[in-house]
């Protein structure tokens, strides 16, 4: 290992389960656009309950599979669709994964830049034993009809960094170049993104400012472009191409784009490609991440020995666990472009009290229950009675984490008369394996998969949506282990 | 040392609304028609009653909060009225408080009061409401048919029965109360239906289908109660007394310990257990002539046979099927048509119940009257599977 030893200890991927063939969408526009040449592939979508925070959340949660969170004093979060504009977005997926209170929360974004871009700060941060978290996430809107809205994927990727021993990747050089050069863009407050034409932003954006940001990264790191192994550059592969032989790279270097898998899912994408690349990376292979938006990002990494141990097969999971809707009207009503009528139960208050939500966010946020010292017993929520009937003690219950704790379903319904953005509601008992149960939603499970005994595991997601006070509250849910 | 209140407490009128969806009244109106039929058949004067119990659920819906609402509907001339409320098993929360006050001597004469005015909220089904500002964080957006139809599969699974049987039996709970219902001129629903329209009914929450849910309704019920001796001097014979009247809350097992299967309610069998005590019953499948219990769900009723311990475990499904409970079966349930047809204004609900049990026993049920029962049993299940309140009352004849 070289003297920096400052690289990656581990990569996570999220892409949600749902997927949309983009000749689903062709199909469902041509009245609109005419005839137009049919993409093939699918793209990912977020389900009513993902935002960029759940998919960031579960990106870590698949990056840290094992790691020691205690490790970590720095978190940034990356995306250009962050769910709270005055609220840490980086803080409660802190605060969700469990990370201690003593850490850094940044929150990152603004530019399809902001991925790569964070990854640098970690990079950059003084010499210091804490491990930085980089998580990345866009769920990006598109107007339906218009060429982003088969083009888009929703997605998330975590980079965990340290310094050695136990990466998997370290550093080998960095630079950003920085330029106003707008080839699309969103003003605060807007849904959609505005795009210019795509031969210009080709010529004049990626063909300009990617290969003079990697020809000064090689110059850094002293190392040939014919020696680059991966190429990931945040573009079609096509452009890819041409990016490629301008700098001079070999063009078997360039990293498939994965658009056939999920779409172009923004901010998340490099990292995306790069947790994928580093499942089927060898020691001493070179690889280039690059990330554009209003400049280029470009970061030199080579592979360690701990690559040959690094987790094989989570990436390629997340691309190929993907199910496909038919529905295209669903597709929107999960983006929220069209507001279907959810009936009279949907005008229920969901005022979240933040005085409760305060003083019970481990339990909440970061789900965790109670162990009775007496007996044993696992228990949520936690509270200061013991709930087992042969003990039912006070005072005498620690904090049991479960998000991690699987399960098996003891109970459960298909609830079509009750509220949900994706009827019907599902919601049941779960035994936690070692003890314990909970009456919970599940989530991402369709009609007919559960049974009395599934496995089960949980994920973190939006629980309600407070449309009358712009606010949504999150829990953990279960959903099918697959 | 306690003896409870068995023989105690008489019940010399009751009165009971039509329920339905009654767009024409108020829960002023609805009180005011249970109450003028059990002061006729109490042959009290208003002013004899010394103290009054409220029941009412969704409170935000109708009456708001207090007793206020029924001492101004009946204009009570100031005696102290108290509002209870413990879900479903309201009514009959209302029916223990009127009946420990007589027993304990505090007064004589007093009147229990249940009332809900559902149909004014502009949806079908109960009301959404908060769970609580901590259980809106965690706990499913759940609605009560979603809740009880979990026992379905949990039981089968427990028992071993196909989902195909089991709903072969829900059908038959559902058909079976709407066959009494036809008979009963006050029920909500007063239509026969078929078994094999019950399974093919549109699906409300798996595996229960429109008809394994009870209906919605306005109306109310009411009693008078007074020690057996007042009722004597006032002329009655043949009374009605309280054998027993046993409330059973959960305490959070089934919410959060491994314990609880799911296929069953932990809360029913203590509450019957204890009633049964204190009713002096030592053998109730042969003792109870008549029972009417909380039929919610047609998957609530089939497993509460159980938890009442008048079916063996895994049992049910065929003493439903062989029509055990029917209305001329073993023990006839729900003659009346229960909550599936009679209706659910849920702070009524218990009294209606008893309503029911107190005209069999005194022989008036006229067209729907199952022979000459002595012994009858109510029960109430309020909340859902997970957290709940059971509530078991045992009413018999009491001849002086």
């Amino acid at each position: 290992m070289s003297e920096a030893s400052l690289g990656v200890r581990a990569c996570g991927a999220y892409l949600p389960r749902a997927r949309i063939e983009r000749a689903t969408i062709a199909t469902a526009t041509a009245w609109a656009r005419g005839r137009v040449a049919t993409a093939a592939g699918h793209r990912s979508f977020c389900n009513w309950d993902e935002d960029s925070i759940t998919m960031a959340v579960e990106a870590a949660r698949s990056c840290l599979d094992g790691a020691d969170r205690g490790r970590i004093g720095w978190v940034g979060l990356a995306s250009t669709t962050p769910t709270f504009a005055d609220r840490s977005n980086a803080g409660l997926a802190a605060s969700a994964l469990g990370l201690r209170e003593q850490c850094a929360t940044l929150d990152f974004g603004s530019t399809r830049r902001s991925g790569t871009g964070a990854l640098i700060a970690a990079l950059e941060r003084p010499s210091e034993a804490d491990d930085g978290l980089v998580m990345a996430a866009d769920r990006r809107l598109a107007r339906p009809g218009s060429p982003q809205e088969a083009a888009y994927g929703h997605g998330a990727a975590c980079v965990l960094v340290g310094r050695g021993p136990g990466l998997i990747a370290e550093r080998v050089a960095h630079v950003s170049l920085a330029c106003d050069f707008v080839d699309q863009y969103r003003e605060t407050g807007d849904v959609f993104d505005y795009s210019l034409e795509e031969r210009w932003v080709r010529d004049e954006g990626y063909l300009a400012f990617l290969p003079n940001a990697i020809r000064l990264a090689l110059e850094r790191a002293a190392v040939t472009p014919a020696r680059v192994t991966h190429f990931i550059a945040p573009t079609a592969a096509r452009v890819s191409q041409s990016i490629a032989r301008a700098a001079g790279l070999q063009e078997a270097s360039v990293v498939a784009d994965r658009f056939d898998a999920c779409g172009d899912t923004g901010v998340p994408h490099p990292l995306l490609l790069l947790t994928e690349c580093l499942e089927r990376t060898s020691p001493g292979e070179l690889i280039l991440l690059t990330g554009f938006g209003q400049g280029a990002d470009a970061i030199l990494l080579r592979a360690t020995e701990g690559v040959r141990s690094a987790r094989r097969g989570a990436a390629e999971a997340a691309f190929a666990n993907g199910v496909v809707d038919p529905d295209y009207l669903r597709f929107l009503s999960h983006c929220g472009v069209v507001e279907m009528d959810w009936g009279k139960r949907a005008e229920r208050d969901a005022r979240t009290a933040q005085t409760v939500a305060w003083r019970r966010h481990r339990d909440v946020t970061a789900f965790v229950g109670g162990r009775c010292r007496r007996c044993d017993t696992v228990q949520y929520p936690r509270t200061r009675a013991c709930v087992n009937p042969e003990c039912r003690a006070f005072d005498t219950q620690d904090e049991q984490p479960l998000a991690d704790t699987g399960g098996l379903v003891k109970t459960y319904t298909e609830d079509w008369l009750a509220y949900t953005r994706d009827p019907p509601l599902v919601y049941g008992n779960v035994a936690f394996d070692g003890g314990g149960n909970i009456f919970t939603e599940f989530t991402d499970t369709r009609p007919g998969e559960l049974e009395v005994g599934t496995r089960v595991r949980f994920v973190f997601r939006v629980k309600d949506v407070d449309a009358a006070r712009g606010f949504r509250r999150y829990f953990w849910k279960a959903t099918v282990a697959r | 040392m306690a003896t409870g209140i068995r023989d105690k407490v008489a019940i010399i009128g009751m009165g009971c609304s039509r329920f339905g969806e009654r767009w024409d009244c108020g829960a002023d109106d609805l009180m005011l028609e249970a109450f003028a039929e059990a002061v006729a058949d109490a042959g009290v004067e208003r002013d004899r009653i010394e103290a009054a119990w409220l029941g009412v659920f969704y409170q935000e819906q109708s009456t708001s909060k207090s007793g206020l609402p029924l001492s101004m509907a009946l204009r009570l001339p100031n005696v102290p009225v108290t509002r209870v409320e413990n879900l479903c098993a309201t009514g009959t929360e209302a029916l223990r408080g009127a009946a420990y006050a007589v027993a304990a001597g505090a007064v004589d004469i007093a009147l229990a009061m249940g009332v809900e005015k559902l149909k004014d909220t502009g949806f079908a089904g109960l009301p959404e409401r908060t769970k609580g500002t901590f259980e809106d964080l965690w706990q499913p957006g759940f609605t009560p048919p979603g809740a009880f139809a979990q026992l379905a599969g949990a039981y089968a699974a427990r028992h071993g029965h196909d989902m195909a049987t089991l709903k072969r039996a829900m059908a038959h709970v559902s058909w079976k109360s709407h066959e009494n219902a036809v008979r009963n001129p006050k029920a909500h629903l007063r239509n026969r239906i078929r078994i094999e329209q019950v399974l093919e009914a549109p699906m409300v929450a798996y595996p229960l289908g429109l008809y394994d849910c009870c209906g919605v309704s306005d109306g109310a019920a009411c009693a008078i109660v007074t020690t057996p001796a007042i009722a004597a001097s006032l002329g009655r014979r043949d009374m009605v007394t309280i054998k027993a009247l046993q409330l059973a809350p959960s305490n959070g097992v089934e919410l959060a310990h491994a314990s609880w299967d799911g296929s069953h309610t932990i809360t029913t069998p203590v509450a019957a257990q204890r009633a049964y005590r204190e009713a002096g019953l030592s053998d109730p499948r042969r003792e109870l002539d008549l029972i009417e219990v909380h039929d919610c769900f047609s998957i609530t009723e089939l497993v509460l046979m159980e938890d009442l311990g008048l079916s063996d475990a895994g049992r049910a499904v065929h003493d439903v099927l062989d029509g055990r409970y029917d209305r001329d079966g073993a023990i006839p349930c729900q003659p009346d048509g229960g909550l599936k047809c009679f209706g659910h204004p849920v702070g009524a609900s218990g009294l209606r119940m008893a309503y029911e049990v107190y005209t069999q026993l005194l022989g008036r049920a006229g067209d729907r009257q199952v022979g000459a029962p002595s012994l009858g049993l109510t029960h109430n299940l309020g909340g859902i599977p997970n957290r709940n309140v059971a509530s078991v009352s045992v009413l018999g004849l009491h001849r002086n």
